[in-house]
This record gives structure tokens, C-alpha cells and sequence, in this order.
């Protein structure tokens, strides 16, 4: 799609584009091509100088076991947001999508959570859990369950499920909610006539029609569970216990910032790095959108 | 509805409001206790707020916790600063840049697109190191512009806002031309006021974005005169083995959510618009 009618001039377009591509180039792309640069080089314990050893960090780091754990605790946390925020959201918005009175008040209840920052929601989940503070924690004790997240490993990792996954809720809601909104209302009631049931019309007719939302809000989960839940583990676990909720994005800011150990956490960044880029392409090649290019 | 089942739908009400009532929980036992002494939060969990509501958010907001050496108050402010000028930044050079891209014609114009877009599968997670690098080059540590400017380029605002200028009539430009109006001028005085809605939709999104801001400004401030209040918070809770000033946390996290959330709750026409336009 091209405009027919557009002025002519030699030197404002470059302008006009300049400040998006400065910093695009600058704080973007750079720093990208650094990564990839640095993830190939090996740095001598004074920083003097380096010397290049190909793929070597890449080699060690997939033999390292606290690597290989960090990957395997990252697909289990993105996971489980995901199919937790997901499918609570999906059966709210289902609800949701059938009240006639109050509609917009729920909607309202049920999205203003997205406006909470992970971090913020880290620690309301952090208090309430908290071993010896928290209210949650308290009952937990009573029922006979011996809770201490700081020092049980799955119990960490259920928490931090849980601070993450809910704020997504809401995220989640929205698009279902638009998405069965606008399935037409001649179809379920068709399917009422015919004698379907609320439930038989939820799982044959609106289910199906919703896959578009449902693959695109997969992939926006993940992506969030990647990346922005750093917060999250800053907070409350710092990937403990004993690496127990070790995610990738934070064992790479522990190597880069704690350990110092630069061509391991590039080599990590480039790795990561191709993980969401794999995640946006899919998103956009096969997944319905309104953008056009 | 399709059918009249009045059990059904009192069944729908219920598992909504227990719903609603399940996800505010958390932030009401927040709330409950940024409203208490510490004594009292420690000692045992009160259900309804109690009488030192005023106490404690004037402690937050003037003096703050523990060794964090920065009120909540400065550092509300750092966090709305660096929230407007990412907000106001990401908007402005998307404007300019998907006018460039819609209406003129020049040579890399298609290279400079697909670097807009290439900005979508970097976030800053993947480039923690190198990032933090340039800006620590640049000497834009500790200040305003590193926290902002690294977070400005945007290829979602650039796309939506293309998108819509697509779609303003040719005609419109047609008549400005034959009137003698320059590129600018048509920018400032139909395109800009056209895309009100838009920029609002966006504006909207891009606020809670900037404010919620964690991991950047972790990595770019260590002077605490500019510590974001999310920042703050989580330096509240470092307490190692002593007990953290929860009454204080409490508010302090109130207050951190109670921006964004208000701008969820009064402007959600807006908001919704931005989420489903900008997403997709």
C-alpha cells in the first residue's frame, strides 16, 4: 500500500527519520551486534585483552549445569503463567461475554491489574507469602503445610507463578473478551435453537473461532514470561532458592553484573535473543493481525 | 443472553464477582496494611484498614524507609518523569518518522522500516550488558536522558501511526498542496489534530509502560537521587536478616500502582483502544 499523493523534498524525510534511526542504531542495533560480538570472545581475568574462541562460550555454557537447569526452570515458569493467566482469563471473559448487567464493571475489575507493575505485584505475592509476615503463609501453617518459599525450592517457583501470572490475567481477559465479542451472535444462536447447551456452544462454536486470540496471547505470554518478569525473580527469589527459579533473563544479569563473566552471559543474551526473535516472527508471520506491510 | 436461565445466570454473576474479588485481594491486604503500625502487621494480620493511614504515607513520602537514602516522594517523581518522557518521546519521533515513511518518497526508505521493526525482537533483556555500555560511554548513568532516551524508539507507535495516516484522504493533502502549505505545515495543522484519538490510545499505554519501567532503571541509576520508585521499593525490602519496614513498603507500593491504575480506570476507552490497536 503506497500513497498517490506525497510531497517532494531531498533532505526532510532524512530528517524526520533521523531521531527514530539515531537511537534505534545507538541503543538498539549496536549494542545487538556487540552481544553477538562479545559472545564469540573470551576476556582475560583483568580485562586487558581479548582473544576470539569462536564458539567456545557457547560450547561451555551448554555444558554448564547451572545453564542447562536455568533453561529448563524457564520453560516450566513461562509455561505455567502462561497456561495459568490464560485459562482463568478465558473462563472470566466466557463469563463475562454472558452477563448482560454489570458488564462494564467486571471488564473494569478485571483489567486494572495490567496496570500494576510486575515488580509491584512481586511484592504484594511477597507479603502475603511471606514466611513470617505473610497471611497466606500463616493459614498455609495451619492446614499442616510447612511453607517457606526461602528455603523450599517449588514453593519459590509456585510463587513466582503466581505473582507473575496474575497481573497477566487481565491482558488476557481483554483479548478474549474482544475476541468473543465480535463472534456474531446469529451463530450461538442457531446453536440455541438447535438445542445446544451454554457449555456445548462455549467448546464447538466460540472456542474454535477464538484459536487467532488464543495462539497470539500464547505467544505474547511467553514473550512476557521471557522478559519482563525479571522483576518478578528480583524481588522475591533473586533465582533462588539453590537456582530453583534461575530464569535465563535473570542468570544473565547475575553474570554480567555479579560474576563479571562476560562471553558466558553474551553468549546467554544471543541465545535469549534468538528465542524472542524466533517468538516475533511467529507471531507475525503466522499469526492473524491487523498491521499490514 | 440467548435463553432465560435464571440459575445460570446467577451462577455467572457469582463466579465473576468471587473473580473480581480474588484478583483485588492482594492489593487489598496491601492496602489494609499500609494503614497499620508495624507492630501490628507483624503481630498478627488485620482484616480492615486501621488508623495509621496518614501516618504512614506521610513518613513514605517525606522521610521513607530504612537506608535507602531517597523519599518516596522524589522518587515519584523521577518515576513520572522518566513515565512522561518516554511516553512523549516514543509518540513524538513515531509521529515523525511514519510521516516521513507515508509521504515522501527517498532512497533506504524501505531499510529504515525494517529497522523500526527490527526493534521489537530486542528488548533490553536480551542486551542487559552491551546496552548498559554504550550509555555508561555516553555518560548518561545516573541522569534523566539515560533513563529515558535508550526506551524511546518504537516500532509499535511507528506502525500504528503509519497505519493511520494511510488511511487519511489524498485529497486532503491534494488541497493543501494546491493551497501552497509546505510538508510541516500540513504535519502540524491536519495530520497531528487528526491523529488525537490515536496519540491518546497511545499515550495511555505507553504512561503504565514507562512507569513500570524495573530493569532499566536498575541498570542506569546507582546514585539513588534518581532511583525510580520501583527501584526504591525492592531497595526497601533488602533488609537481610532485620525486619522490613512493612507499613512503609506497603504504602510506598500503593503508591507506586495508584498512578497507572488511575489512568486504567479513567481513561479505559482509551486504554482498551491503545491495547487492541497496538498490539495486533
Amino acid at each position: 500500500m503506497e500513497k498517490r499523493v506525497i510531497f517532494k523534498n531531498r533532505v526532510l524525510p532524512y530528517l524526520l527519520v533521523a531521531p527514530q534511526i539515531i537511537i534505534t542504531l545507538v541503543f538498539f542495533i549496536w549494542p545487538a551486534f556487540m552481544a553477538l560480538y562479545q559472545s564469540v570472545q573470551q576476556e582475560d581475568p583483568f580485562g586487558l585483552k581479548t582473544t576470539f574462541v569462536g564458539l567456545d562460550n557457547f560450547a561451555y555454557i551448554f555444558t554448564d549445569a547451572i545453564y542447562l537447569n536455568s533453561i529448563k526452570v524457564t520453560m516450566i515458569f513461562s509455561f505455567s503463567v502462561a497456561v495459568i493467566a490464560m485459562s482463568t482469563a478465558l473462563f472470566l471473559a466466557a463469563m463475562a461475554d454472558r452477563v448482560i448487567r454489570g458488564a462494564t464493571t467486571y471488564k473494569t475489575f478485571i483489567i486494572w491489574p495490567y496496570a500494576v507493575a510486575p515488580v509491584a505485584a512481586a511484592v504484594l505475592w511477597y507479603f502475603l507469602f511471606n514466611p513470617t509476615v505473610g497471611m497466606i503463609s500463616f493459614f498455609l501453617k495451619a492446614i499442616g503445610i510447612d511453607w517457606n518459599f526461602t528455603l523450599k525450592g517449588g514453593q519459590a517457583m509456585v510463587l513466582v507463578i503466581l505473582a507473575s501470572a496474575w497481573r497477566q490475567i487481565s491482558y488476557n481477559f481483554l483479548f478474549f473478551l474482544a475476541g468473543l465479542q465480535a463472534i456474531p451472535k446469529s451463530f450461538i444462536e442457531a446453536a440455541a435453537i438447535d438445542g445446544a447447551s451454554p457449555a456445548k456452544r462455549f467448546w464447538t462454536i466460540a472456542f474454535p473461532l477464538l484459536s487467532p486470540t488464543f495462539f497470539f496471547l500464547l505467544v505474547m505470554n511467553l514473550v512476557y514470561a521471557f522478559c519482563d518478569t525479571f522483576g518478578v525473580i528480583h524481588a522475591i527469589t533473586e533465582g533462588g532458592p539453590n537456582e530453583a527459579t534461575n530464569i535465563m533473563v535473570f542468570k544473565i544479569y547475575h553474570d554480567s553484573f555479579e560474576s563479571l563473566d562476560l562471553g558466558g552471559s553474551a553468549a546467554q543474551s544471543v541465545i535469549l535473543m534468538f528465542i524472542v526473535i524466533a517468538l516475533t516472527v511467529i507471531q507475525f508471520r503466522y499469526i492473524e493481525r491487523k498491521v499490514h506491510y | 443472553m440467548v435463553e432465560h436461565r435464571p440459575w445460570l445466570t446467577f451462577l455467572t454473576h457469582a463466579i465473576l464477582l468471587l473473580g473480581c474479588l480474588i484478583i483485588a485481594f492482594p492489593i487489598y491486604t496491601t492496602f489494609v496494611a499500609s494503614t497499620h503500625s508495624l507492630e501490628t502487621i507483624t503481630s498478627f494480620f488485620p482484616f480492615l484498614p486501621g488508623r495509621h493511614l496518614i501516618e504512614n504515607y506521610q513518613q513514605a513520602l517525606t522521610v521513607g524507609s530504612g537506608e535507602v537514602g531517597a523519599t518516596v516522594g522524589s522518587m515519584m517523581l523521577n518515576s513520572l518523569i522518566m513515565a512522561l518522557g518516554i511516553a512523549i518521546g516514543k509518540i513524538s519521533i513515531s509521529l515523525l518518522s511514519a510521516f516521513a515513511i507515508v509521504y515522501f518518497r527517498f532512497r533506504f526508505r524501505m531499510f529504515f522500516f525494517w529497522m523500526i521493526f527490527i526493534t521489537l525482537m530486542l528488548p533490553v533483556e536480551v542486551r542487559i550488558l552491551p546496552t548498559h555500555k554504550v550509555v555508561a560511554d555516553l555518560n548518561m548513568l545516573d541522569s534523566y536522558s539515560g533513563l529515558i532516551f535508550p526506551l524511546i524508539a518504537s516500532a509499535t507507535a511507528t506502525f500504528l501511526f503509519r497505519q493511520f495516516f494511510m488511511t487519511v484522504p489524498d485529497e486532503l493533502c491534494e488541497a493543501h498542496r494546491i493551497d501552497g502549505g509546505g510538508p510541516m505545515r500540513f504535519f502540524f495543522d491536519i495530520l497531528l489534530p487528526m491523529s488525537r484519538t490515536s496519540i491518546a490510545a497511545l499515550f495511555v499505554i505507553l504512561f503504565i509502560y514507562g512507569w513500570n519501567q524495573y530493569l532499566w532503571p536498575l541498570l542506569v541509576t546507582g546514585d539513588e537521587s534518581y532511583y525510580t520508585l520501583l527501584i526504591g521499593i525492592k531497595r526497601m525490602l533488602d533488609v537481610g536478616e532485620g525486619q522490613a519496614d512493612w507499613h512503609i513498603i506497603m504504602a510506598s507500593t500503593m503508591l507506586a500502582m495508584v498512578p497507572p491504575v488511575l489512568v486504567v480506570i479513567f481513561m479505559q476507552k482509551q486504554f482498551v483502544r491503545g491495547m487492541t490497536e497496538t498490539e495486533k
